[in-house]
């Protein structure tokens, strides 16, 4: 278990009870979702894991270190890209690095790769305007490649991209993090979205957020993103979700 | 599209030329009286005379709002305790009365350069500054969130996101500090003590000279509206 969540809450200052006694483990080399109805706190508890806002209760645990902020072995996928308008494509990417005092051949060297791994060559100096939707998040998540993170967290990564290029980007996804042995947490409110990337998927329950159920998809990831569509295994688990989910809807 | 400003143009000097010959008051000149003035006042120098003596406390005051102006804002954006003693400061002087306020400096400051370099500061100080601090606060949370996702420390969120971020509404604010500093010369010229474009108006304007005093209140708003267009075009060139 490569990141474990032990009897984390949140409360905010208003008052809001996002979290209760969220206890989670998410399995090395694995793609965990987050997966539960709007306002279920899933956002809250990923940016608790990612460090970014502090929680009131509990202990978030990576590689066995208790988390007390941001750190080189997570990198996080914004919903909305996070991306410098000012800067081009070739800086956002290296931009982790940048912060880190790579210098700039170097970093830049390995921006290039990664942006040539998510299908961006030749956009390199672009600006981000210049991109759309789709592609604006690809440079967000070559970006949270090129700083060499064992663990990548993913904030609905998807929900500005539209339904053509959502489907090809999960796979394409799908093919970099297994490439990569990237241990992935993803939050979705899409359960076909959870379905077919996921090899474990933690339903949250409305406010307070709390793990209600585990499910691990019957899904081989070793076929074809079509055949997966269609297969039982997958149109099983995502009726099975749905049945759990609807009491909250 | 350019076509469409000559005719507007044409069309508000040809009513103003009407209107002058009408007449609406024997102190309103037509058009073609005031041009006739300012190509004269341009022939013996006294208009570039005028010129030279006000640019010297516009400018001034506008350098001083800018280096000062901006690095305040800076700090307000920045810091809650500077935000917490100087943000009531700056948002009264926007609201305050400034033609009433300004003949008060005379009294502290007498009717020499200080004087007129602080009307210009006064007026362009908090349009400079509040923009400086609205486009520090005004950074995208995620963009921080970010930067510190990445371990990025408080000193490389400052430099390489939060300035960046406002340096386009810094531009901006600067711009309309430039728009109000024209404002605060020329009052201050007219109220303090009249030198500059302010003498030139008030001479022309005791001689009952009306072409004149005309000329320099047109050369005065063609002035300030060439400049600037000037920056609004380096604006966007500099901020797309």
């Amino acid at each position: 278990m490569i990141v474990e969540v032990k009897g984390v809450g949140k409360t905010y200052d208003n008052g809001v009870e996002a979290l209760r006694d969220v206890n989670l483990a998410f399995p090395q080399g694995q793609l965990t979702t987050l997966l539960g109805p709007s306002g279920c706190g899933k956002t809250t508890l990923l940016k608790i894991i990612a460090g970014l806002i502090p929680r009131n209760g509990g202990e978030v645990l990576v590689k066995g270190k208790p988390v007390e902020g941001p750190g080189p072995e997570r990198a996080f996928v914004f919903q909305d890209f996070a991306l410098l308008p000012w800067a081009s494509v070739l800086r956002n990417v290296a931009f982790g690095l940048e912060l880190r005092g790579t210098p700039r051949p170097e970093r830049e060297e390995v921006a290039r790769k990664y942006i040539a791994e998510v299908g961006l060559k030749g956009f390199e100096h672009r600006y981000p305007a210049q991109l759309s939707g789709g592609m604006r998040q690809r440079v967000g998540l070559a970006r949270a490649l090129t700083v060499d993170a064992d663990i990548i967290l993913m904030d609905e990564p998807f929900s500005s991209v539209d339904e053509q290029t959502r489907r090809k980007f999960q796979e394409d996804l799908l093919d970099l993090l297994r490439h990569h042995q990237k241990t992935v947490i993803f939050v979705t409110h899409s359960i076909e979205e959870a379905a077919y990337l996921s090899d474990q998927i933690a339903l949250l329950s409305p406010r307070p957020g709390r793990v209600s159920k585990i499910v691990r998809p019957n899904v081989d990831h070793s076929r074809s993103p079509d055949e997966i569509r269609r297969d039982r295994g997958y149109l099983d688990t995502v009726d099975e979700i749905w049945g759990m989910l609807r009491q909250y809807v | 599209m350019r076509r469409w400003q000559l005719a507007s143009f044409a069309l508000f000097f040809g009513l103003w030329e009407l209107a002058g010959r009408w007449p609406v008051s024997p102190a309103f000149p037509p058009f073609s009286q005031t041009m006739v003035g300012l190509w004269q006042m341009v022939l013996d120098g006294s208009l570039a005379k005028a010129y030279w003596i006000t640019a010297q406390p516009f400018a001034l005051g506008i350098v001083l709002c800018a280096l000062a102006g901006i690095a305040f804002g800076i700090g307000m954006g920045l810091s809650r305790l500077i935000e917490w003693l100087s943000l009531p400061v700056f948002v009264i002087l926007q609201a305050a009365p400034m033609a009433a306020i300004i003949p008060l400096l005379t009294y502290m400051y007498g009717i020499g350069l200080t004087s007129k370099v602080l009307a210009v500061i006064m007026l362009a100080a908090p349009v400079i500054v509040m923009n400086s601090y609205k486009g520090i606060r005004n950074t995208p949370p995620s963009l921080l969130q970010m930067c510190r996702s990445f371990q990025g420390t408080r000193v490389q969120e400052v430099l390489k996101i939060v300035l960046p971020h406002a340096a386009a509404l810094i531009f901006a604010g600067l711009r309309l500090g430039l728009a109000m500093g024209f404002i605060g010369i020329v009052i201050a010229e007219l109220l303090i003590t009249p030198t500059g474009v302010g003498d030139l108006i008030s001479y022309h304007s005791s001689t009952a000279d009306y072409p004149k005093m005309f000329a320099v209140i047109a050369s005065i708003v063609a002035v300030a509206a060439i400049s600037l267009q000037l920056l609004q075009r380096l604006e966007q060139r500099l901020f797309p």
